[in-house]
């Protein structure tokens, strides 16, 4: 087993890459704004990466999103602004530090009066957003369509895009509000033309539409949602889960289409519940996912061990935000790995899974779910808010042909009575599964210690021997588990070592420091546990030096590589303020060591 | 009967303390499905952890014996995944009260197609003779050895007070009614829950077959006692004293979890293709 390389190639010089902000009160319909904007790039053929800050509030408190728009793949937010959107004042004294040179600003000059206290000639963009509104008899709510308008009129690009967005976005309302939101929507461009016709900060026409079998768009999507839909393409029928941030979007996409789709989404009454239900369900012989945050996940911990013991395949997403206990709700960390890894009394295999992107969050979810099936053991895909909620633009998803594995079944005709032994002892001590119902047999799953037939007992040799099966099935795991990747060139004088979301601000760095000429690589885990030994061993003991990237306090990676391989990571970028990384932060890092 | 595992067979001798209510209930449970000709591989027990959990060893059928306090949180999962199992719920009054007690409240809402038995000994018997939430205020137990502090829990009252569609009691000392109690709840369309007193020789020298033979009486002795109003089955079921009742407290009608759900009309999950499936629709709005 070795590692995969990939290049990374330098932006070009002629590509567009701008960040757009947007910011206001909570309750203002911020991100539905955001959205809208992001999707109308998206249409168009760019790629777009957008984040959003919010308090663990529902009105009041400021929130914010920002989505980067780019003609090359994006993969992160960036600290600096070109164009703000400030709904208020605070918006504008809050983000006045990220604005880039030459920024624009807009704003509702009749709602507060904006002067420029900085030396980067901001570009102060007046539109009278509460006028608009009232002129056209429209909701309040409706003001960030007046300033969408004016941002497509700032970068020049097409209006009817937008205007096909927001028709989508009110398909079930009706003509009347599809007509009102347009029409404000047309002001503010109107109003921008009209009134600031020498100010032009980019022209953007559509890019060529993009070949692709399904669709000639690409989709617009958070990595919660590419969860959902990997567990739908997967074979996912049964859903139980109890909301807790920044898991709760998987429960509410997968329960807005289980009537389509046929499948049963129940919320419980608690974590314990959810997963216990979803055990039940798998043991049933329907394939069942459940999903949570570590608050939740600590209730899970009892089910993650039942499902080891009873051999039940379950598929548990913890999105991790920044703990202990309630912690910092709405933000992110990385902060889990450590009790995911041992979660739960005793020993039995599990597999640990953390997608770096919304591509893999999808394909993650439909190997989680054959693993779990194939292997009969819990696998567990750990994200986090700045993956769960974030939209990334992406390739549409194969979905079709996605390929189900769902292992060793014991079928009704192979059976002679009641000679089934749900946990038959075998080679690769995988046993076939039989789910109830099965005609002549009957299946005995059993928490306590049993004997291959299901039957509680306290003999050692059995003992042991059920023990040895179960972890047996992780040597055979092992050999079909994903490697990291290594990313760059495999002589550069710097590596950098990171897990999950971290992968897509290690990226760009990577791509700002080639452009600087400043080659590094970078190996990235998908798959944590069982530990790809072999790979990491000999990736790094190639490395000249290394650099751990990881947003938590405890460097648990590092500490993982060390109580692996032996190998001690001195050098260290540890971020826990909830905050994800900023790729210059990661630059400016590696350029201090090498 | 249309499997050759017919008889529901003990494999294991069962190894409950000689004199255990548990046989009485486990002769009860044999009995009740031959009677309504269940074969073997259509059951699904669901136990928890305590003396009756043991019953995963005892019978022949399927079973999933699961967390101490969750047997009802698993068999609620099994039953929607495949509606067609007849679902019971071995459990304790410690499982299902004390550890389990939220997933109670909350399957009383549900109404899922489920037959509950809880088997009451009013002990923590299996680890060896603690209190229990049905444990008698004053008694003394390991726990309590100046006399339990707390009021007991009724199942039998939460269930009329919490929307359950069904709340009945047996004894283990009487297999003939209880047989005939989990015929009743099985056959119930609905959240089904059986409070079995069972007397527990080791553990409790209260509640002993003596004392519930001088005190109980059956409901369905009582003249005009219909089980259909809810003010007066809460009422019998809060009677605990010189006389228990026991019997079929209320039952009433109402639409299952499963039946409201439109997805499961088609028939049980676990008989769907898992690939194959049209995302053209939903992936509409992310584009
Ligand atoms: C999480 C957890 N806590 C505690 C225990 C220990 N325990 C096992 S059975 C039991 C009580 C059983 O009482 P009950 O449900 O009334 O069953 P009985 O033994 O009386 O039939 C306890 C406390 C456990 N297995 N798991």
């Amino acid at each position: 087993m070795s590692a995969q390389f990939f290049k990374v190639e330098p932006s070009k010089s002629s590509s567009v890459d701008f960040t757009w902000k947007i910011g206001g009160e909570a309750g203002w319909g911020i991100k539905s704004a955001g959205l809208n904007l992001s999707k109308a790039f998206v249409r168009g053929g760019y790629h777009v990466f957008s984040y959003d800050e919010y308090p663990s509030l529902v009105r009041g408190g400021h929130n914010c999103y920002q989505a980067r728009i780019s003609s090359e793949k994006v993969r992160s937010q960036v600290l600096d602004v070109d164009i703000l959107v400030a709904l208020n004042k605070e918006t504008f004294d809050l983000h006045i530090s990220e604005l880039k040179p030459h920024a624009a600003v807009i704003y509702d000059g009749r709602h507060f009066n904006l002067v420029d206290p900085t030396d980067k000639k901001l570009r102060l963009i007046n539109i009278p957003l509460r006028e608009i509104i009232k002129k056209h008899e429209a909701m309040e709510i409706m003001m960030n369509n007046v300033a969408l308008g004016a941002t497509i009129a700032l970068v020049d690009y097409d209006f009817d895009i937008l205007a096909g967005i927001i028709s989508d976005q009110f398909a079930n309302k009706g003509e009347e509000i599809i007509k009102q939101n347009i029409k404000v929507a047309r002001a503010g461009y109107d109003h921008f033309k009209k009134n600031y016709p020498s100010v032009k900060l980019l022209s953007l026409t559509p890019l060529p539409p993009l070949p692709h079998p399904h669709q000639d768009s690409r989709l617009l999507l958070t990595g919660n949602e590419a969860i959902a839909l990997g567990a739908v393409s997967g074979g996912v029928k049964f859903f139980p889960a109890y909301p807790m941030t920044p898991a709760s979007s998987i429960l509410h996409s997968l329960a807005e289409w289980a009537q389509e789709l046929g499948l049963v989404v129940v919320q419980t009454e608690d974590e314990i519940s959810a997963v216990n239900m979803a055990i039940g369900g798998a043991y049933s012989g329907v394939r069942t996912v459940t999903a949570t945050s570590g608050g939740g996940f600590c209730l899970m911990t009892e089910g993650l061990g039942l499902a080891g013991m009873t051999e039940t395949p379950l598929v548990i997403v913890n999105a991790q935000r920044p703990g202990p206990a309630t912690g910092v709700p709405t933000w992110t960390e990385q902060g889990d790995l450590r009790f995911t890894l041992h979660a739960h009394q005793g020993t039995f295999p599990r597999v640990i899974a953390a997608p770096g992107d919304v591509a893999e969050a999808f394909e993650v979810t439909i190997n989680a779910l054959n693993l779990a099936e194939k292997y009969q053991l819990p696998v567990i895909i750990l994200t986090d808010k700045l993956l769960s909620e974030s939209h990334e633009s992406t390739e549409v998803f194969d979905y079709q042909g996605v390929k189900i594995e769902r292992g060793k079944i014991h079928k009704e005709s192979q059976s002679d009575s009641s000679k089934y032994g749900r946990y038959a002892f075998t080679k690769d001590g995988i046993s076939p599964r039989a789910f109830p119902g099965t005609a002549n047999i009957t299946v005995r799953a059993n928490s306590d210690e049993h004997d291959e037939f299901g039957f509680s007992t306290e003999d050692s040799k059995i003992r042991i021997a059920m023990m040895n099966k179960r972890q047996m099935k992780l040597k055979h795991l092992d050999k079909e588990l994903p490697q990291p990747r290594l990313y760059g060139p495999p002589q550069a004088p710097l590596t950098v070592v990171g897990w999950g979301t971290t992968k897509g601000p290690i990226l760009e760095a990577q791509k700002m420091l080639t452009a600087a000429g400043i080659p590094t690589n970078f190996l990235h885990f998908v798959y944590l546990t069982p530990f790809p030994l072999e790979t990491v061993t000999k990736v790094l003991n190639q490395s000249k030096k290394i650099l751990d990237v990881e947003g938590n306090f405890d460097a648990a990676l590092a500490g993982l590589i060390r109580e692996k391989t032996g190998i001690e990571i001195k050098e260290k970028l540890l971020k826990y303020d909830g905050r994800p990384f900023y790729p210059s932060e990661i630059v400016n890092r590696v350029k201090s060591l090498v | 009967m249309t499997d050759n595992l017919s008889n529901h067979n003990i494999l294991h001798k069962p190894n409950w303390c000689p004199g255990c209510g548990n046989f009485g209930i486990l002769s009860a449970l044999k009995k009740a499905f031959e009677k309504l000709s269940l074969p073997s591989h259509k059951i699904l027990l669901v136990e928890g952890i305590g003396c009756h959990g043991h019953m995963v060893n005892f019978i022949e059928t399927n079973h999933f014996e699961g967390l101490h306090g969750r047997p009802l949180a698993v068999a609620q999962g099994a039953k929607l995944a495949n509606h067609d199992l007849n679902v019971f719920v071995i459990s304790g009054d410690g499982d299902f009260l004390g550890e389990g007690g939220n997933h109670f409240l909350h399957a009383l809402r549900r109404n899922i197609n489920l037959t509950c038995l809880l088997f009451n000994n009013q002990r923590y018997s299996l680890t060896t003779g603690q209190a229990s939430p049905t444990t008698e205020k004053g008694d003394k137990t390991k726990t309590s050895p100046q006399g339990l502090i707390e009021e007991p829990l009724n199942p039998v009252a939460l269930a009329i007070a919490n929307g359950g569609t069904f709340a009945a009691r047996s004894f283990s000392g009487d297999i003939l009614h209880l047989t005939d109690i989990i015929i009743k709840a099985h056959q119930h369309e609905g959240l089904a829950i059986v409070d079995i007193l069972q007397p527990c020789i080791s553990f409790n020298k209260l509640n002993t077959v003596e004392y519930f033979r001088k005190r109980l009486y059956k409901l369905e002795e009582i003249s005009n006692y219909q089980a259909d109003n809810r003010l007066e089955a809460y009422e019998r079921a809060l009677e605990w004293g010189d006389k228990i009742p026991i019997g079929v407290f209320y039952r009433k009608e109402k639409q299952t979890y499963e039946n409201a759900l439109l997805t499961l009309t088609e028939g049980p999950l676990v008989s769907r293709p898992l690939g194959g499936i049209d995302l053209e629709g939903v992936l509409k709005e992310y584009r």
